[in-house]
Parts: C-alpha cells; structure tokens; sequence
C-alpha cells in the first residue's frame, strides 16, 4: 500500500517497526503532493526541502538502536495561522505575507520535540474569518471531492489536504465551526476540543474565548493520537486548563455505545436542512441506537440566537485583536504616509481583505458608545443563555448529534456575494463555540452528487473521551471512510 | 434601525481603516443587513442574566514574578517594517503646527 495512503497509526506502527524510513515517507508525500497539489491547492507554503534534509538526519540518528516517540518521523500540515519558527506564518492575509514568527506556538513545540516533519502551512479564510476559504488572499483551495465546490473554511486547506492524502494528518483551528464544517465537506474526521483543553499561544487570535486549535485527520482513532499530543495545560496561555489529559486511546476500547444516552435536539432539522444531509443524519442515529444508545429528544430553543450571538461577539473580539496590525512592529506596512494616523488607515486599508475589514467594521460598531449595551452587553447574556441550556441537557444525556452543516459542499461563487447567508452555514457549528463545548465531525454518507456529509456530535466540557467513544463505535460499525475521492 | 453613510465612516475612522467611497456604500449595505438580522437577539429575555466573556470562569491567573527567557532584541524586531537600533521607526508623531 502507498505510504500516503495509511492512517497516522498505520504509519506509527510501520516506521516504529523500521519498514519505513522518515526519508520515504517525505519522498512519498511530496511525489503525492505535486500530483494533487496543481488541483487541490491546499497548501500555501510547503516545506520540501527543510523536511528532506531534517529526515535524513533522522534516519542517520535512528541506525543501530531503533528508539522512536509517536509523533517521530509522522508527516503533518499545519494551518497558516498557528506559528512556526523559521517559517512563514501568513494567516492568508496581505498583511503577514513576509512574517516569519520567532517563536513557534505551543502545539508545533509539542510536536516538533517529537521530532514530526512539518510538510508545509495550509490555507485557510484570511484570519480564518470565513467559511470556503475563498477570502484568502492567496486564492481559494479546492474539494478534493469536486474541485467545483469550496473545501469548507476557513480550515479548508488542512481538510483538503487530509481528504487529498497530501499529509497523514493536519491541525487547523475552530472559532465557529472552522474545523468541523470543512471536515463535513471534505469527508474527514475534525475535532473541536473543549476550550481550554489545547494551548492557543502562537495560534493568531481572531476571537480569543472562542478559537480552539484541533486535529483534522483520516479517522476517529488518527484525532485521538492527536489530541493526546497537543492537549494540556500551558503556562503561556492563562486560559488553558489545568485538567489532567488522559490516555484518548483507551476511550476507544469500547465498541458498543450501552448505557449511553444521547440527545437528538429538534432545533437542528429545520427548514433549509438539506434533505439528503436529514436522511444520512437520521440514518446514523438509528445505527447509534443499535449500537445500544439510548436516543432521546431534547430541546435547545436558544439555538435560533446562536449566529447573531456569534456575530456579534466574534467580531467585537476580532475588531480589538486585530488593532495589533498597524505597520510599525511587524507586517505590511503601506508606503509613503505623511502622519502616522495615515499610516495606520492606509496599512490596514491595504493589507486587509473585504471580509476581515466587514468583520472589523461590525465588531468596531457592536462596541462604540450607544451600542455596546444593545449589541455586545446583550449577546453576552444571550451566550450565558446557550450555555445554561447545554448544561440542562447535559443533565439527561451524555452526547448530543446533530448534522454539522444544513447542506454539503456548496460551489465557488455561490455565497460569497453575500456575507449573511455564508454566516448562517454555520448554524450548527457555532454554539459549541459559544459553549466552550467538545464536538467533532465526521463522515455519515454522500449525497447523490458524490459529496460527503458529516455527523456532528457534542459533549460535556473535557469529556472528549465520550465523544471519541461515540464517534470510533459509529465509525467501525460503518465503511464511509473507505471510500476516497478520485481527484480530477 | 439605519446604519447611515456617517455612521459608517466613523466606524471606519474609529477602526482606522481608509475607505473609498465604493466601500463605504458596500458596507453600509452589508452592515445594515447583519445587524438587522442580529436585532432578533432582542426577542430573548435575558433580564438579570449575568453576561458570558469566557466560558472556564476563571478570574485571574497569577504566575510568580519571575523573570523568564523571552525574545532577544533582534528577534523583537526581526518583522518590523522598519527597524533601526533595536527599534521601531515611524512616522513623525508630534507635528509642528
């Protein structure tokens, strides 16, 4: 079997047993890469020739006595927007296209002391601000699925790669739905941890009591690994939690879901819910239910609120922590200006793309005199709304499955002329984000047009081992993740 | 309730964000559009409900005042626009008048 095609553990195992070599397994996925690549655009820098020389290097120190860790030797991509020392972190922004971080963030630090070979920096929405990576200022990636449609955003270039087998797993982050809707759309397996639960130092803030850094990769058991490796608490980032991580992997021991019980909210199959996309999600809450689940209606009637909610605090966040960008300590900064006043219009003016600059504008007037109170005040108290409600339900059931996406994949174009109706494809994605709460994403069947729809399922803060259960028992009991696309 | 043209120009001044007039028009369409979709958070009642800025709770994180490896002078400066002597240069700020 082709070396790009195993999964993260399949991988593991084979070079931990030395039938391959770090150098193949880089020859293997940029081969892989430059076949693909040309269609899928998913990456926005790669990292070929660092990563070559950094695998000889390992195979020369692993002769003779063979003593490797898991994430050794193991080929990953990483969204443009978490930090890596030494390599271009552009965020897919005008703005950051020559920074070069000093630092990496805390989750490549993890990974890079286990010695994982970075492939490259993935696209994504500039800023992550968007649902198709189509607002990236380095052009748009495409579905591996149907290169026709959007990979899903704004982690669309990790999806795309892992779907595309141009890495063995990647890490994207997720501020409203940003790792679970393009793993829907692109037929992968996406995590959202609860927030807290994974550093955020060196991932670029875009609304910080949100965003969340998760893995995006080929099976349940492939985000398990991962999440292990970059979970945990961490001193340079005073909102992650000091909560023990346990061992992810043990979770997926059990393959029948008895005694669990799970919440199917009638708030998420509504008007507008795709009907092939209600049939794939109907169809795995029976096959949850005869793995033994026990399935019960619950209500969430604050869901409604959810996308204004989330537009309203979102942007406010993002309006603040984008203030940074101002041309004097890194980035763009715009030529010629007489004043400095003029140096920060005209910076910003350039550097940013029309939907960080909708975002900032929004966020801006959410929190100006006169309408703090009306907007930003009471989208806080409608937040505390949705989390009471999660925590009601939570008192009946253990998990909650929803769709992730009311339709799958939709095409280039067709949304991004108007802004509201891309903010509402993450209806069902966004209250996890306001809750704090653990969800992931992951395959439950196609559409008639060959495109794949995803199965959301939602847990109780730092109980990813509930959810991991959940999703490993309904994964084995079906074979949706062996069919792979056949790109063209 | 109307987001005018004004309105939206000194938003824009307030986010230090220079705009042509086609983009003022643009986003006072756009913007007007959102925030009267986010009016229906209006029809939640949410009179004495304590607002949410961070979902763990916590209040303040104390570490010891210690100090710690940090970036070197050159690294602080090594994207910077303009640098000179460990620093940032702009342009002149206190103008003559």
């Amino acid at each position: 079997m082709s070396i790009y095609k195993l999964t993260l553990a399949e991988l593991q195992r084979k070079f931990t047993a030395g039938d391959v070599t770090a150098t193949e397994i880089v020859r293997a996925y940029f081969l892989r890469v430059a076949h693909v690549e040309p269609k899928i655009k998913a990456y926005v820098t790669q990292c070929k020739d660092a990563v070559t020389e950094q695998a000889e290097k390992l195979d020369q120190a692993l002769k003779g006595w063979r003593k490797t860790v898991p994430m050794m030797a193991m080929p990953l991509a990483v969204k443009d927007n978490i930090c890596t020392e030494g390599v271009r972190t552009t965020c897919a922004s005008r703005m950051l296209e020559t920074f070069v971080p000093p630092y990496d963030a805390t989750v490549v630090a993890k990974l890079r002391a286990q010695n994982y070979l970075l492939l490259g920096k993935t696209n994504l929405d500039e800023f992550a601000m968007g649902s198709s990576t189509e607002n990236s200022a380095f052009g748009a990636s495409r579905n591996p699925w149907n290169v026709q449609t959007v990979p899903g955003g704004s982690s669309g270039g990790s999806a795309a790669a892992v779907a595309a087998d141009e890495c063995v797993a990647a890490l994207g982050s997720d501020t409203g739905g940003s790792i679970r809707q393009p793993a829907a759309f692109c037929g992968v397996v996406g995590l959202k941890p609860t927030y807290g639960r994974v550093s955020r130092y060196g991932l670029v803030a875009f609304a910080s009591s949100l965003d969340q850094i998760g893995p995006i990769t080929k099976d349940v058991t492939d985000a398990a690994i991962l999440l292990g490796v970059i979970a945990g608490h961490d001193p340079r980032d005073s909102t992650s939690a000091n909560v023990p991580v346990p061992d992810y992997l043990k979770a997926l021991k059990r393959k029948d879901l008895r005694k669990l019980k799970v919440g199917v909210p009638a708030e998420y199959f509504i008007d507008g819910l795709d009907p092939e996309v209600e049939q794939a999600v109907r169809g795995a809450i029976e096959t949850l239910q005869e793995l033994g689940a026990d399935i019960r209606e619950i209500k969430l009637p604050t869901t409604d609120a959810a996308v204004a909610t989330y537009y309203v605090i979102a942007t406010a966040e993002a309006s603040s922590n984008l203030a940074r960008y101002d041309g004097v300590k890194y980035g763009l900064r715009a030529a010629e200006s007489k004043d400095l006043l003029e140096m920060y219009l005209k910076t910003r003016a350039e550097g940013f793309g029309p939907e960080v600059k909708r975002r900032i504008m929004l966020g801006t007037y959410v929190l100006s005199a006169g309408y703090y109170d009306a907007y930003y005040g009471k989208a806080q108290a409608v937040r505390t709304l949705i989390r009471r409600e999660f925590e009601a339900a939570f008192q009946t059931v253990d998990l909650i499955v929803t769709p992730v996406t009311p339709t799958p994949a939709f095409k280039f174009g067709e949304k991004a002329q108007d802004p509201l109706q891309m903010y509402l494809s993450d209806i069902f994605t966004i209250s996890a984000n306001l809750a704090g709460l653990p969800a992931i994403a992951l395959p439950c069947g196609f559409s008639r047009a060959g495109l794949p729809i995803g199965l959301q399922l939602i847990g109780r803060p730092f109980e990813e081992e509930t959810l991991l259960r959940g999703a490993h028992a309904y994964e084995q009991a079906t074979t949706w993740r062996a069919k792979k696309p056949a790109i063209r | 309730m109307e987001i005018t043209k004004q309105e939206v120009e000194k938003v824009a001044k307030l986010a230090r964000l220079a705009m042509t007039e086609a983009e003022t028009a643009a986003f006072s369409q756009q913007l007007n559009q959102i925030v009267a979709y986010v009016q229906k958070l209006k029809t939640f009642p949410t009179e004495g409900v304590e607002p949410t800025s961070t979902v763990l709770g916590q209040v303040n994180v104390f570490r010891p005042d210690q100090a710690q490896a940090s970036l070197t002078h050159d690294q602080a400066v090594v994207n910077a626009p303009d640098a000179e002597a460990h620093g940032f240069r702009v342009p002149k700020i206190i103008q003559e008048s």
